[in-house]
């Protein structure tokens, strides 16, 4: 039985649907996130949990137990909030102590809780100090450390990255992580930010106005998205307007707006006469010089491996025609560039006008790019690397 | 720290003589070895002397720190109660109602408290109306402080309160009121010293048989503007500055956290 089970939970603020007949279960042990961009319903359905609010209809479940009447106070449920919340006028050690002292733990039993759990997230030192005396960092680990002494069956996190810089962020993921196996209470995390999400979580439910659109565990949100939206919001993608020509044997014929026809592998369940996009990542997109690259198709011209009036391509089931390493190749020219250090993202306008993004490492020492804005080049990608997602 | 134009001295210098020049010169003459204000003779204790043997002032003063005393605690309690409510939730109409005795021409307020005891509730007037009428003036001082200090604050504080497993009641007692202590102890302070110096809703509500120190200065002053009101304008000078200091430590306390 799942820990937390969420079963068709609405809540309307005013005119406003705020979350619309959400449901998932949550397991014991799981670092569970919730993500989606601000407004799309995921801090209320944390509330919900919590017990700041109650939803219109549904319910939610711990232990197979309805919490709607329970109040926030009695739920073995914690929450580290986005400010961090911790009480001005107590000590570090007072605001960890907190939860022990509701909970009526003897004296003794406290003090070794306390430092203990101080301990676990390196802030022994600082139990005498009042949160106005210590940095934004260490107010993340006290407020981590004030929801997790007593051990809820299920904390609550609500942004807590968001405050922090960059650097101490990526910190506090990996320290986060390594926490959450330590003291394996169930973690239920909001948030908008995507790496974050991809990084921290076993599974992830991709809210949008109120509903999740797709819930899987991070590596088949980024290579499978379910449609349109979680493509684009789950890290950079293409997406190529297309309609279904053919599909056989997990092979996909696409028309493609401005490409013609391109090879996609098929997935799902897809019907000839479907429209969607073909989600690409950038990283699958290869870019090389325009003459540097050998003709990567048999007959040549951009892509169409087979034009409809190929009488090949009607009678047998389409194969990937250009073995190891081939895929649809177009030319193009480098309109723009990004370079972030580690990659650079190529911005190519493709001859037929369509924009596409290619990323390429910067494996060769100093060097920041391998082409300028102007240059010809030309974009490829193998036949099973993009998605497509129906519409 | 940077250095400041001539100019802006001396006009800070102005302003500040312009606000206590006056008080000094009160505090000055109440030394001063004669029965005029006119010009300094020598220097005396005997006004402070005569002062303390005045029967009618110091029942008056003893009136004086009952009134303010007893007003300004049950001011206190209901302001920050007024506050709570206003903060938490978000009433139309209390804030109104609450602040607008603060706003009031005090003239008014005197006019409508008197005829209301009188005519309303038939109460000799005496130490009781007045009380009631000071109250009445305190609260929205009291409310707008703590409302004030509770609209600064992280409303999480107080939800991370009742998640980590306090009942509202101990969320109120751990959490809410050490918080607002603060701006407790100063709509306190505030409440005592409006109660202490005013003149004119306790000159409609005090009726003849109570007099406080303000009603027995301007007794005084119908005469003349002796060295012994100098002296009792001192006395009270020091005590609101007492006050001032006492509150301002209480509150950087308070600011620094401790249980």
């Amino acid at each position: 039985m799942a820990l937390l089970e969420i079963r068709n939970i609405s809540r309307s603020f005013g005119a406003f649907t705020a979350v619309k007949d959400v449901s998932f279960d949550v397991s014991s042990g799981e670092f569970f996130t919730l993500l989606g961009p601000s407004g799309c319903g995921k801090t209320t359905i944390l509330r919900m949990i919590a017990g700041f609010d109650l939803p219109d209809a549904g319910q939610i479940l711990l232990d197979g137990r309805d919490l709607v009447a329970t109040p926030a106070e009695r739920r073995p449920i914690h929450t580290v909030f986005q400010s961090y919340a911790l009480f001005p006028h107590l000590t570090v050690g007072q605001n960890v102590a907190f939860p022990l002292r509701m909970a009526g733990v003897n004296e003794t039993e406290l003090r070794r809780r306390v430092a203990d759990t101080l301990e676990q997230v390196h802030l022994a030192e600082l139990a005498e100090h009042y949160p106005h005396e210590i940095s934004g960092g260490q107010k993340q680990r006290v407020a981590l450390a004030r929801g997790l002494v007593n051990r809820p069956r299920l904390l609550l996190l609500d942004e807590p990255l968001g405050a922090l810089d960059l650097k101490l962020r990526e910190e506090m993921q990996l320290e986060l992580i390594k926490l959450q196996r330590e003291v394996g209470v169930t973690f239920v995390f909001v948030t908008h930010a995507q790496p974050e999400a991809l990084a921290l979580s076993h599974r992830i439910a991709v809210m949008n106005q109120g509903r999740i659109e797709q819930l899987d565990e991070p590596s088949r949100l980024y290579s499978f998205p379910k449609n349109r939206f979680v493509a684009d919001f789950i890290g950079n993608c293409n997406l190529l307007e297309a309609g279904v020509v053919e599909g056989q044997d997990g092979l996909l014929r696409l028309q493609a707006a401005g490409l013609g026809e391109i090879l996609a592998p098929a997935r799902e369940d897809v019907n000839v006469g479907d429209k969607g996009v073909l989600a690409l990542r950038p990283e699958q997109v290869r870019i090389g010089a325009a003459d540097a690259l050998p003709p990567p198709f048999p007959k040549g011209g951009g892509g169409d491996f087979a034009t409809p009036d190929d009488p090949g391509a009607s009678e047998n089931p389409p194969q990937p025609p250009f073995g190891k390493g081939g895929g649809n190749s177009f030319p193009g020219t480098v309109r723009d560039f990004l370079y972030v250090g580690d990659v650079t993202t190529y911005q190519v306008t493709l001859d037929n006008g369509q924009e596409l993004a290619a990323l390429r490492a910067n494996d060769a020492p100093g060097r920041a790019r391998f082409f300028e804005v102007g240059d010809r080049v030309t974009v490829s990608w193998a036949w099973d690397a993009g998605h497509f997602v129906r519409d | 720290m940077r250095k400041l134009p001539l100019w802006l001295k001396l006009a800070a210098g102005a302003t500040f003589a312009f606000l206590y020049v006056p008080l000094l010169v009160v505090v000055a003459y109440s030394f001063n070895d004669s029965r005029l204000n006119a010009e300094w003779v020598g220097f005396t204790f005997a006004w402070y002397r005569v002062l303390f043997n005045d029967a009618e002032m110091l029942l008056a003063a003893r009136n004086s720190l009952f009134i303010a005393l007893v007003a300004s605690t049950c001011a206190t309690i209901l302001g920050t109660l007024a506050g709570l409510a206003i903060h938490r939730y978000r009433p139309r109409w209390l804030p109104l109602l609450v602040i607008t005795p603060v706003a009031m021409p005090e003239i008014l307020l005197g006019v409508s408290l008197l005829v209301f005891f009188i005519q309303v509730l038939h109460l000799t007037l005496g130490l009781l109306s007045v009380v009631l009428a000071h109250i009445t003036f305190s609260i929205g001082f009291v409310a707008i402080i703590v409302r004030a200090r509770l609209a600064g604050m992280d409303e999480s504080i107080f939800e991370a309160a009742r998640d980590l497993g306090a009942s509202p009641w101990q969320t109120f007692r751990l959490v809410t009121f050490p918080l607002i202590l603060p701006a407790v102890v100063a709509g306190f302070l505030m409440s005592f010293t409006l109660s202490i110096d005013d003149f004119v809703i306790t000159f409609f509500t005090a009726g003849v048989g109570v007099s406080t120190l303000p009603l027995q200065i301007y007794s005084m002053i119908k005469i003349a503007v002796t060295p012994e009101v100098n002296a009792v304008s001192t006395l009270l000078m020091l005590l609101t500055l007492v006050l001032v200091v006492v509150a301002s430590r209480l509150d950087k306390g308070f600011m620094k956290g401790g249980e």
